[in-house]
Formats: C-alpha cells, sequence, structure tokens
C-alpha cells in the first residue's frame, strides 16, 4: 500500500501551564485523511490542550506541528489553519457571540471573504441540513443546551472545513439530541477528532480511540468497543442503556 | 431576567427601518433640547405623546420607565424655584416662590419627559442587536458597535454566573445581612465574577479566532421588512420642521 502523509502530524509536543507538571509531554500523533479518532482520558489530562495547539491558540513550549504538508509556527500560519480546520469549543456560550443565529453562522464564512449573499447562502443551507431551518432570528443566548450546541456546530460547518476537533460534543445534550449529533457526524464525509466520555458515542462514530496518560497518546487497545452480558435488577424490563 | 418588553410589538413604529428610527430619535431629542419657547415645548410633548401612542405600549410599563425622570424632577421642583432670582409668584413661610424658577422648572419636566418618551417609542421598541446593526450601517466604527452588542450578549450569561454562585451561596445558609461576613461573600461572589467574565472573554475571543476573526466586524443588512418607512419619515420630518418653525415665529413672546 501507497505510504499516505498524514494531514496533521504532531511530534515530541509538550506543554506546561506556568506553575504546574507539564499536560502534554513528548506527545505524537498522527491524523490522516478521513480518520474518525475518538479522545478518551480523565479531566485535566491535556485533551483540551491538545486541540488549541493545534489550533495555534497556544504554543507549545517544545515539539514540531505540521499541518496540510506545512510546518505551523506563526500567527501567520495559523490563519491558514484555521480556515481548514474547524474547532467546537466545550461551552457553546463561548462560541455563539453574535445576537442572533444567522449573524453567528455567517460569523465564520464572512471572515473567509465571502460575500454578504453568499455567507447567508451557505449559512442556510448549514442550518438546513442541521434541521435547524427555522432558526435564523432565533436570539443565541434564548436557546436551550443542545440547541446551542447544534448552532455552534453549524457555525463551524458553515466554514466547510477539512477536520473537525469536537470537544466534547455529546455535552448537554438528551438522547434525542445525541441521536442526531451522531447521524450528523456519520453523514459527514470528513476527517474529525472528538473528546467525549461516554463509550457508546465513541462506538457509533470513531474507528480509532486514544487514551492519554502521563502528558502521550496511547492507542487503546483495551478501550475496543464490545458487548457483554450482566444482571441488574427491573433487568426483565425492556430498557435502554446510555 | 433582563428583558426589552417593548421590543416585542407589531404597531406602526415597529414597522420603521431602525435607522430612521436612530437619526430621527437623535435629531427630534436635540431640537427640543435646545427649543426655549413653550408653544414649541408643548408641541414636542405632544409629537412625543403621538410616537409613544403609535407605538402601543403597554401604559403602565411607559409611566414605569418615566417614574426615574420624575424622580429627578421632584428634586428641582424643591430646589430651583426658591432658589431662582426674579419676581415672586408667591410665598410659601419664609421662602419667596420666583416666577422664572417655575418656569425654569417647568420647561425641564416638558423636555425630559418628551425626549424620554421618544426614545421610548423608537429606540426601545427596537432589538439591542437591530440597534447595532443598524448603527454600523449608519457608520458608527465597528468596534464600538461590537462593544455595545457583545455587552447586550454577554450580560445575560454574567446574570445567570451571578445567579448560580449566589444560589451555591443560598443553599448553604446564607443569608444576606449588615455584618463583614455578608461584606465578605459578596466581595469573594464579585471577584469570581470578574475573573469568570475574564476567562470568558478569553475563551470567546479564541472562539473568534478560530474561525477566522481578523479585527474586521460584519453585520448583516435588515432581516424585518419595513413598510412604514415612507409615512415615519413624513410625520417626523414634518414635526421637525414645526418644532424649528414654532421656535421662530415666537422667538420674541414667552
Amino acid at each position: 500500500m501507497e505510504q499516505k502523509q498524514p494531514i496533521i502530524s504532531l511530534e515530541g509536543i509538550s506543554y506546561s501551564y506556568p506553575g504546574s507538571r507539564p499536560i502534554l509531554n513528548n506527545l505524537e500523533l498522527d491524523i490522516f485523511k478521513g480518520d474518525r479518532i475518538g479522545l478518551v482520558a480523565p479531566n485535566g489530562s491535556g485533551k483540551t490542550t491538545l486541540f488549541h495547539i493545534i489550533m495555534g491558540l497556544i504554543k507549545p513550549s517544545t515539539g514540531r506541528l505540521t499541518i496540510f504538508g506545512d510546518e505551523r509556527k506563526t500567527e501567520q500560519d495559523f490563519m491558514d489553519v484555521r480556515r481548514r480546520i474547524g474547532l467546537l469549543f466545550q461551552d457553546a456560550d463561548d462560541q455563539l457571540f453574535s445576537p442572533t443565529v444567522l449573524e453567528d453562522v455567517t460569523f465564520g464564512p464572512l471572515n473567509l471573504g465571502k460575500s454578504k449573499k453568499e455567507a447567508i447562502a451557505v449559512s442556510k443551507k448549514t442550518l438546513e441540513f442541521l434541521g435547524l431551518d427555522d432558526f435564523e432570528d432565533r436570539i443565541t443566548y434564548k436557546l436551550s443546551g443542545g440547541e446551542k450546541r447544534l448552532v455552534s456546530l453549524a457555525t463551524i460547518l458553515a466554514m466547510e472545513p477539512e477536520v473537525l476537533l469536537l470537544d466534547e460534543p455529546g455535552n448537554a445534550l438528551d438522547s434525542a439530541m445525541k441521536s442526531k449529533l451522531i447521524d450528523v457526524l456519520n453523514s459527514l464525509a470528513i476527517t474529525y477528532v472528538l473528546i467525549s466520555h461516554e463509550y457508546d458515542f465513541f462506538s457509533e462514530t470513531t474507528d480509532r480511540i486514544f487514551s492519554m496518560e502521563n502528558g502521550k497518546l496511547l492507542l487503546d487497545d483495551a478501550l475496543y468497543i464490545h458487548t457483554h452480558k450482566h444482571s441488574h435488577k427491573v433487568g426483565k424490563q425492556p430498557h435502554k442503556h446510555t | 431576567m433582563i428583558t426589552e418588553p417593548f421590543t416585542a410589538g407589531n404597531a406602526i413604529i415597529h414597522h420603521v427601518d431602525p435607522r430612521l428610527k436612530i437619526v430621527f430619535a437623535v435629531m427630534l431629542s436635540c431640537a427640543i433640547a435646545t427649543v426655549d419657547r413653550f408653544p414649541t415645548l408643548f408641541f414636542g410633548l405632544a409629537a412625543a405623546l403621538l410616537l409613544l401612542l403609535l407605538a402601543r405600549l403597554d401604559g403602565k410599563a411607559v409611566l414605569k420607565r418615566l417614574a426615574v425622570v420624575f424622580g429627578f424632577m421632584a428634586l428641582i421642583w424643591l430646589v430651583i424655584p426658591i432658589t431662582y432670582p426674579g419676581p415672586p409668584l408667591f410665598d410659601i413661610g419664609p421662602f419667596q416662590v420666583s416666577r422664572p424658577g417655575v418656569m425654569l422648572c417647568l420647561k425641564i419636566t416638558l423636555k425630559s419627559i418628551s425626549i424620554l418618551s421618544i426614545l421610548i417609542a423608537l429606540i426601545a421598541t427596537t432589538p439591542l442587536p437591530v440597534i447595532g446593526s443598524a448603527l454600523h450601517r449608519l457608520g458608527v466604527p465597528g468596534k464600538l458597535v461590537y462593544l455595545l452588542v457583545m455587552t447586550y450578549r454577554y450580560i445575560f450569561v454574567i446574570e445567570n454566573e451571578y445567579r448560580r454562585l449566589m444560589r451555591a451561596a443560598r443553599i448553604r445558609g446564607f443569608k444576606p445581612g449588615t455584618n463583614i461576613h455578608s461584606y465578605k461573600t459578596f466581595a469573594y461572589l464579585t471577584g469570581m465574577i470578574f475573573i469568570r467574565a475574564s476567562a470568558r472573554a478569553e475563551r470567546v475571543y479564541h472562539a473568534m479566532l478560530c474561525r477566522g476573526f481578523n479585527g474586521r466586524f460584519h453585520t448583516l443588512g435588515p432581516i424585518a421588512p419595513y413598510t412604514n418607512n415612507r409615512a415615519f419619515t413624513i410625520l417626523t420630518t414634518g414635526t421637525m420642521v414645526i418644532i424649528i418653525g414654532l421656535e421662530i415665529w415666537n422667538r420674541n413672546s414667552l
């Protein structure tokens, strides 16, 4: 088989927050086109930090970042990265800062230099794709937690990214919203990495699962999804496992 | 909860382009603030009340907002008539109420009520985000507009954070009182809100960078259909002309 080039490659990345021990320690990661990667690890183990380093929001103390074939170092380098990689933040309130949904979704496309007409068209298309057709004029702060999450996803998808980094996308979603999100992820032909704490979410949306330990990534063989039998009270009643 | 009760209506005023509303609100307010003759002032008040009527707002809620001004007015009526020099109108005990003093108070009262009514009728009926984009299209710098719009967006988040913290304090038995413990708790609470706000500001900025923010701000055009622009322009321009006309006509009288 032909040796494929990774689209994102992290070599020897280390980072520590001031006054604490290193959160990322000589981390290595290659992401290839079409990868659907899950990332699971305890809180505070550096998953979010890893995403922010890929986006150039924080600079690693050591290591090399190669994204889309070029080494990325300066703010200017990352401008291009941010156009092509979409990051979904953990807290949707951080991401939706415009008063209305349509204004928020058009923010990205307008920054990419699209005309107002084009930006509105692509935004409407994205909202429709996510089943948020009539959300355009809704006021962002009045949306429910799950709606905020989906609209945040729309703001990113409207920029037509090549890679998605999703920071706990299942957060604050009820089961209906969650299955919708799973459908959306499965219908996108796109590379993505997602952070979650829920294994059943992974099983439906990812092909590889990594965990993090001591600031390094481990391909987690032990975490391969499997079914198992178990017993518990009222087990005879039809029930769901979530 | 912070609300904008007047924006929800569906009256004539709600279907006027926000840019026109802003421009005429500013022009009418400036005109009324600078004129000096009673006929003009009474006409201004009538025009302001007409605008309120056209906005079909809840009378009680409007009075409640105007009440803020009534407080200031009371203070002025208490002090100016007895301290302003001029021929006395009548005496109250040892105090002489001067005629020019009363006139001045009356003018101030008419002006404040008129201007506030105009602002309620025209500005308070427009949702703040819409005012923001209208200001931007009127040429106000993007940075100022975004400062306004983002303050509006995050004031709700900050309010929620305040309520969360306050709830956390209450469920642990906190009762505000006049003592050091209460002051200290409120100081911590305030400090915490500032810290959270600043941390959030950084995250929001990061989120903006991730979506290609490069310092340029964009706003979208008008969304709602504005069907009453022409009638509104004719009405308010007419009002302006009459105000100026009345002022010149009566320049030599009282």
